[in-house]
Order: C-alpha cells, then sequence, then structure tokens
C-alpha cells in the first residue's frame, strides 16, 4: 500500500485531500463561488464579456410561474431545462422534441414525457431538489447544443463535452467525455462515460478510459476514440482561459461544448473540478501545477494559452 | 516528489504550523487534566473496577449522670495502608469537636445535661489507599523506664540474652516477643509480663522493654476490617522504630509487618473511651464491606481536596441529563471516525454524521438487527417514494410523506416483530426517523440521476461507516473514558484537527488512480 501511495506521487498524481487543502483553499477564494455555482450567475457574467454560451430561453423562478414553461419555450422544438445550482449534471432534462401526439415531448433517451410530467420537473428544480445547498433553486431553460457530427462516431446520445483544467488561468489539462449506453446520455465519467486526454498543443485525442480500463474504441459505436483532432481547438483554450479572467478563481473546470453551428460554447464552470482527468490523461496533475506556479499570472489569456501550447505539447 | 511552490505557499506552511501547535496545545491541556484526575485524584482509567470499602461504626453507650458529661473516643487519624472516604458523627443533643491529640484523632461529646442510656455513634466509611503511609518522623530516643529491684534484674537479664540473639532492633523484637509470649519457659519474663499476659500486656511490656533498649516503639491499636463483623475487636500491634523506618510486630507471634485489612486506630496505652458524667460505657465497633465505583470514591476525595479540576465533573450533574451526556459524548468520537474514514480512506456517504447517528441506534438495537432494520426501513421507503414520485409531489410534501411512512412502517415493523416474538423489533423506533426519511429522499436522487450502482454504494459505505462507528462507541472503555473524563474531548479535537491537515492520498484513490501508478505515467 505505501508503495502504491509512493508510485502515485512519483507520477505527481493530486489526490482530493491536497487538491481540497492545497489547491482549491489557497486559489479559490469562497467569496467567488457564487459566481460558478449559480449558473444563470455565470451565463449572465460570460454573456456580459462576450464569451459564447448557450442562449438562454427563459428562467422560472418561483412555483407560481412554473406552468409558464410553455410560453418560454413556444417557439422552441427542443430545449434543456436544468438547475442553475445542480452539480454533477443532476436534473437535466435533455428535450429533443414534440411528439405527434399533443402536449407529450421526446427526451434525449427516447422517452417520452408529458407536459405535466415536465411541469413536476420544473417544480422539483424550484424546489431545490438538486441543489447543492437544499434551498430553493431556479429553473433555466436554454438552448439544446447540436452536437457537431465531428463527434457522433464516437457517442451515444447525448452531448460529448470537452472539460479543460484551467490553473491561475492556464489550460493545464484537457478532456473530452463521450456519453455511452452506460451513462445514459450523460457526459459524466462517474457514470460510465468514456474519457479521453486531449493534447494541449494539437488537440488530439488519446486513447479513452473507461471506468478505470484503457479503451481504444467507443464501447457502443466502436469507432477508435484516439487520435481525433478536435477542430478549432484553439477556440477551446482561450474560451477556457478567458474564464479565469471572467471568475478569478485559480482552479477552474470549464465545461465546453462543440456546437454545429455556434462552435464552441460554455456549459458551465466548476469550482471543484474532480481528479478523473488525471486517469483520462494518464498523467498526474501536480508537476504542471508547480510549473504553473513559476509562472506570471499576469499575462491575458492568448499568452496564456500560448506558454502552455509551447510547455505542455502533449 | 515535487512540492508546489509559490505565492501562497508559505501560508500553508504557516497555517500548517499553527494548526500542529493549537493540536498540541490541545493535546497537552487535555492529556494534562487527564494525567491529574487518574493519577492524584485516581479517577478510574478502567470501566466497571470497583473499590472495596468498608464501614466502620462505633457505637458508644452509657448511663448518663447527673452532671455535664464530656466524653472522649479515639478515632481513626493516621491510617496506613488506609483512607478515610467521609466519616460522621451522629449524637443526639451532643456538641462534638474531633482534633488531633497525642496518640492519634479524638472525638470529645459534650452536654451539660441528659438522662438515662445515652449512645453515641461514630461512622467513617474508610478504603484502600497504598498512597498514605505511615508517618516517618524519627521519634526521639525513649527514656530508660524507670524500675527497682528484681524487676530491674530481670530486664537487664532478658535485654542481655536477647540482645546476644540479634543483629538489629527488628530481629531484637522479634526475640524479644518470642520470649515475652511464652512466659512459663523463663521466671524473669513471668515477672516481667505476668503469668497469663494479654496481648496488650506484651505489647506493653515490650515497649517499656523496647525503651531500656533505646529503641523507640509504641503499641498501636486497631480493628481487622472484614466484612460483615457485628463485633470487631480491638488488637494491640507493636510498633518500633529502626532508625529510618516505623515496622510493625505482631505481639503474640511476632511475625513483622501489618496484615493487608489491618486498620490502625489509635496509638498509645490510653483507652479507647474515656468519660466524665457518666457510667457503665460501652464501645462497640461493627464493620461492614462494601463495594463502591470508584468515581464516586474518586468524587468525593476531588471534594475533600477541594480540587477545582475535580469538581468540573459530569457526575455533578443530575442524573437524567447525565444519561444525556453519556450518550452524546459519543458523538464526538464517532465524528472523529466518519473523519478518518471519509478523508483517509476516502469511503462515501449519504449525509455526514447520519452514519454516526445510526451507530447510536445500532446501541439499541445490536448491530446486527440494527443493520436488518435499517435496510429494509430504507428498502421500503424507497419503493414508497418512487411511487409517490408518479404522484407529482411538491418537494417539502414529498419528503413529508416519506417522513410519515418511515414512522408507520416503523410502527408496523415493531408491531409485527412483537407478536411474532421477536423483541428486537421494538427498538426500530429508536432509528432517527428525520435522519432516515433524508437518506431516502437522498438516495432516491442519487438513484434516479447517477443510476443504482451509485446509490447502493453510497449506502453501503453509509453503513459501513455506522458499524465502525458503532464498534468504537460501543466499546466499554470509550464510553467509561469520554465520560469520566471528558477532558480526552479536547484529544479528539486534536486529532480531527491534524487529519484537516492530512493531505495525503485517501486510500480508496490508490485504486482509483492505479492506471496512474505504473511507470511514468
Amino acid at each position: 500500500m505505501l508503495r502504491w501511495g509512493r508510485a502515485l506521487r512519483d507520477n505527481g498524481v493530486l489526490g482530493l485531500n491536497e487538491r481540497n487543502a492545497q489547491i482549491i483553499q489557497r486559489v479559490n477564494p469562497r467569496r467567488l463561488y457564487p459566481l460558478v455555482d449559480d449558473k444563470l450567475r455565470t451565463k449572465r457574467l460570460a454573456m456580459g464579456a462576450g464569451i459564447s454560451v448557450p442562449e438562454l430561453y427563459g428562467v422560472i423562478q418561483s412555483q407560481h410561474d412554473v406552468r409558464s414553461w410553455t410560453d418560454i419555450t413556444a417557439t422552441q422544438n427542443d430545449f434543456v431545462i436544468k438547475p442553475a445550482h445542480g452539480t454533477g449534471g443532476d436534473g437535466i432534462l435533455v428535450v429533443s422534441g414534440r411528439s405527434a401526439r399533443q402536449g407529450t415531448y421526446q427526451l434525449i433517451d427516447g422517452s417520452m414525457i408529458s407536459e405535466e410530467g415536465i411541469r413536476h420537473h420544473v417544480s422539483n428544480i424550484i424546489s431545490g431538489q438538486y441543489s447543492f445547498v437544499g434551498s430553493r433553486d431556479t429553473a433555466m431553460i436554454e438552448y439544446r447544443v447540436a452536437t457537431d457530427p465531428f463527434f457522433s462516431a464516437v457517442t451515444y446520445q447525448g452531448v460529448p463535452d470537452v472539460r479543460v483544467l484551467v490553473y491561475q488561468g492556464y489550460p493545464v489539462m484537457a478532456m473530452v467525455r463521450l456519453p455511452t449506453r452506460r451513462s445514459r446520455g450523460k457526459a459524466n465519467l462517474h457514470q460510465g462515460a468514456v474519457g479521453s486526454g486531449v493534447e494541449l498543443a494539437s488537440g488530439r485525442t488519446m486513447s479513452g478510459v473507461l471506468g478505470n480500463d484503457v479503451i481504444h474504441d467507443h464501447p457502443d459505436t466502436g469507432e477508435a476514440i484516439g487520435g481525433l483532432i478536435i477542430p478549432m481547438w484553439s477556440r477551446f483554450l482561450s474560451l477556457a482561459a478567458r474564464c479565469y479572467e471572467l471568475t478569478g478563481l485559480g482552479y477552474l473546470g470549464v465545461d465546453i461544448v462543440l456546437d454545429r453551428t455556434k462552435g464552441p460554447l460554455i456549459l458551465e464552470l466548476n469550482a471543484r473540478p474532480g481528479l478523473n482527468i488525471q486517469i483520462a490523461n494518464k498523467i498526474g496533475l501536480k508537476s504542471r501545477l508547480a510549473q504553473v506556479d513559476t509562472w506570471a499570472t499576469d499575462n491575458n489569456a492568448e499568452e496564456k494559452v500560448a506558454i502552455v501550447c509551447e510547455t505542455f505539447a502533449t | 516528489m515535487r512540492r508546489l511552490s509559490g505565492p501562497g505557499c508559505n501560508d500553508m506552511v504557516i497555517r500548517g504550523y499553527r494548526t500542529l501547535i493549537i493540536a498540541g496545545l490541545l493535546i497537552a491541556i487535555g492529556s494534562f487534566i487527564f494525567i491529574y484526575k487518574s493519577q492524584v485524584l485516581g479517577f478510574p482509567v478502567q470501566p466497571d473496577a470497583e473499590t472495596e470499602v468498608w464501614t466502620v461504626e462505633v457505637t458508644v453507650s452509657f448511663d448518663a449522670g447527673p452532671g455535664p458529661i464530656k466524653a472522649n473516643l479515639y478515632i481513626p487519624g493516621l491510617t496506613p495502608g488506609f483512607a478515610i472516604l467521609e466519616e460522621n458523627y451522629l449524637s443526639r443533643g451532643f456538641g462534638y469537636t474531633p482534633a488531633y491529640v497525642d496518640g492519634g484523632r479524638q472525638v470529645q461529646w459534650t452536654r451539660r445535661r441528659a438522662r438515662g442510656v445515652q449512645t453515641l455513634y461514630y461512622r467513617a466509611v474508610i478504603y484502600k489507599d497504598p498512597s498514605v503511609i505511615e508517618s516517618d518522623t524519627t521519634p526521639p530516643f525513649p527514656d530508660s523506664p524507670n524500675m527497682r529491684g528484681p524487676l530491674r534484674t530481670a530486664m537487664d537479664v532478658l535485654l542481655e540474652d536477647v540482645g546476644a540473639k540479634s543483629a538489629d532492633p527488628s530481629s531484637f523484637t522479634v526475640e524479644l516477643l518470642k520470649r515475652l509470649s511464652r512466659p512459663d519457659t523463663d521466671q524473669n519474663v513471668e515477672m516481667l509480663v505476668g503469668a497469663d499476659p494479654s496481648p496488650a500486656d506484651i505489647a506493653r511490656t515490650a515497649t517499656k522493654l523496647l525503651a531500656a533498649a533505646r529503641i523507640p516503639a509504641r503499641t498501636i491499636r486497631g480493628i481487622y476490617l472484614q466484612d460483615q463483623q457485628r463485633r470487631a475487636s480491638v488488637v494491640p500491634w507493636l510498633e518500633i522504630h529502626d532508625g529510618t523506618n516505623w515496622l510493625y510486630f505482631n505481639p503474640v507471634t511476632g511475625e513483622e509487618g501489618l496484615p493487608d485489612n489491618f486498620l490502625q486506630w489509635w496509638t498509645g496505652d490510653d483507652p479507647l473511651f474515656k468519660m466524665d458524667g457518666g457510667r457503665d460505657a460501652e464501645v462497640r465497633f461493627s464493620v461492614k464491606g462494601g463495594s463502591m465505583s470508584p468515581v464516586e470514591v474518586a468524587q468525593r476525595r476531588s471534594d475533600d481536596k477541594e480540587s477545582l479540576i475535580g469538581k468540573i465533573s459530569l457526575f455533578s450533574l443530575p442524573i437524567q441529563t447525565q444519561a444525556v451526556y453519556s450518550v452524546l459524548l459519543l458523538i464526538p468520537i464517532g465524528a472523529l471516525i466518519v473523519v478518518l474514514l471519509r478523508n483517509v480512506v476516502g469511503i462515501q456517504t449519504f449525509g455526514t454524521f447520519m452514519p454516526v447517528l445510526i451507530a447510536l441506534s445500532f446501541r439499541e438495537t445490536q448491530v446486527l438487527w440494527g443493520l436488518l432494520w435499517f435496510t429494509s426501513l430504507v428498502a421500503l421507503g424507497l419503493t414508497f417514494r418512487f411511487y409517490l414520485d408518479r404522484l407529482r409531489l411538491l418537494l417539502v410534501p414529498r419528503l413529508s410523506a416519506v417522513l410519515i411512512i418511515v414512522v408507520i412502517i416503523m410502527v408496523i415493523m415493531s408491531v409485527v416483530s412483537h407478536e411474532l416474538g421477536f423483541e428486537s423489533g421494538l427498538s426500530v423506533a429508536l432509528f432517527p426517523m428525520v435522519i432516515l426519511a433524508m437518506t431516502i429522499e437522498r438516495m432516491s436522487v442519487v438513484w434516479e440521476e447517477r443510476g443504482s450502482r451509485d446509490a447502493m454504494q453510497q449506502g453501503a459505505g453509509s453503513l459501513f461507516v455506522a458499524t465502525v462507528c458503532y464498534a468504537f462507541m460501543d466499546l466499554d472503555i470509550a464510553r467509561h473514558l469520554i465520560f469520566v473524563f471528558p477532558e480526552l474531548l479536547l484529544l479528539v479535537l486534536a486529532a480531527v484537527l491534524l487529519a484537516g491537515r492530512y493531505t495525503g492520498y485517501r486510500l480508496t484513490e490508490l485504486y482509483r488512480f492505479r492506471e496512474l501508478r505504473r511507470g511514468d505515467g
């Protein structure tokens, strides 16, 4: 056991305790958390700074207004309903279209939901069922990202996203998360999505990780995961780097999706990004964080991306 | 290993030291009070050890005369090997004053006027205390007794003979006592001590003869502490000083050393009881053995010592409040275990302290039954919860509905298992129902959003942590220590603070990151 621990340490693997005590507590001031914990605030902040995000159709803040969701989505065929304070993708309802039958909608996994079912979901969100503080929450209704065909070969339902880990404004590691049948369309590694590291300079994917196993092909589509070059990669990186300037959080997870027509969009920010990214990249974080600590903090986002691409080629 | 460097790092180091200092202080204070209480005040470290105590009662009855009454009774003062826990003087109408006098301690009862038979009581509760030892003042050399004629000759002959057969004061005394107890074999001895000497006679004569040999000696009087003695008798013992220590001898057998259960009452040849203004006095000793919780003994003793630390104790609270605290004080232990299992081992649970509360109820249900009841309650609750979901209720009404259903299931479980003869079913009532309802709600959300595997995993983790908490919280020694020595909470707090600075890998991470263990990544 001790030897295992030493092996992890030698490889610079960051553990949860060390992340919490020595990274997050040091570089993420608590007062900045609401900026990212409230997705509505994040979205408005991003829009104000001209950072592209999925369009917000509307918000519902009280039980009284629950019924108004139909007005908000009246002109939309598909949309996403999510809690402003949700965690880990909980409580997100992705409506992919209206069904032939009046008052019925189709969800992304193919199942049907009634108008009343959606209303109940919105009501649950407002009650705070998915909120990690457990208090009242706000339901957001927004544009449903249309996945770029680039990813469709390695995605089962759902929307794949790219998680970029940004440390003091420098993107230090990235991975792409591909939904599978097991993850039920969710891009969460913990629920069975495939994770794959992305080379920072080139945007090229590596072989994937499913659970804790290394895999080369997507379990559902059978297509190779590694070796894909993500289009518009430099925009991913600069979007991620700019989120640091937006929030001031030193240790930040930026989730970016690639929309068919709108290109990379910021989906959400996370002030406590997980450590699975190390598994997907098969490399520990610590040496990169240590290296960033030696760099200047006052470079602008573009300069930071340039430095990173030069140093952390893989 | 590479360390993170940079602007914030000095801060981290300072904070680390600060935690260490605070934890060190807490440990120092906690251990100091603990050691003081256990070593000086004698609070027991082990649970359920009983301390033997004896209640010694002296009853004095006499006929009061016409005039004022003044009665003096020796009471224990210097008692090697024993300590007095409490004593009282029962004497209606009499004033009393205990005082140190020659030969030990006396209580003086006084009364202006009394009629008929009077009874005075002195009662002392005695317990063994090896720390009480004979005073080590060296007495002056005694004067040689003033004897003349044939007695003098007999004494000189005897002492010379004994002196020739002994090497030091101790062996001299043994030899002397041997002779004195057999007066029929030696005329000189018979002349000194009488034909049929009582142990007291022997001790008194020995004291005199030892004085002639320049050995300080005295008679001490005491009783044997035995369980249930209605009439204990006072036994004389001979004590000599060999220049450095006081030594004890059985005046009849010459054996050295005090028996374990000999309680010294007074010294010298004065009578136990002396009075003016009364007659036909009768003095009776009775001894009753018993046991007492060592905590109580320590408690009373620290009351005597006026120790502030001893006074700050949970035992001074009303008994119901004590019962509450005996449970509440276990929660910090549970919290420490939760900290270790979550941050060092890395087990996921529902709710931070839910396992601690479950563990508390395990104390009543027994762990296996507790696990069984808990699992079935949660399973049934979840079933209803999933059904309730279809009714599309708002959150708070739904939570309340789950809570009510949990209560109903508990009632049914208790009634059914009681009818079937499983008495353990009754203890279901002790589960924290609100916590259960919240757990069911959380579990159902996890179940829906992250799948059954996650929900089961966290549920099992919670039960595992609860079981471990229970194992520690149910240890007799833990329950005893934390209640008798609540200052140990400071140590628990220090341990939690230190665990809060643990930044190494969690045990589960060794497995989780196993792909990253090999080679250079």
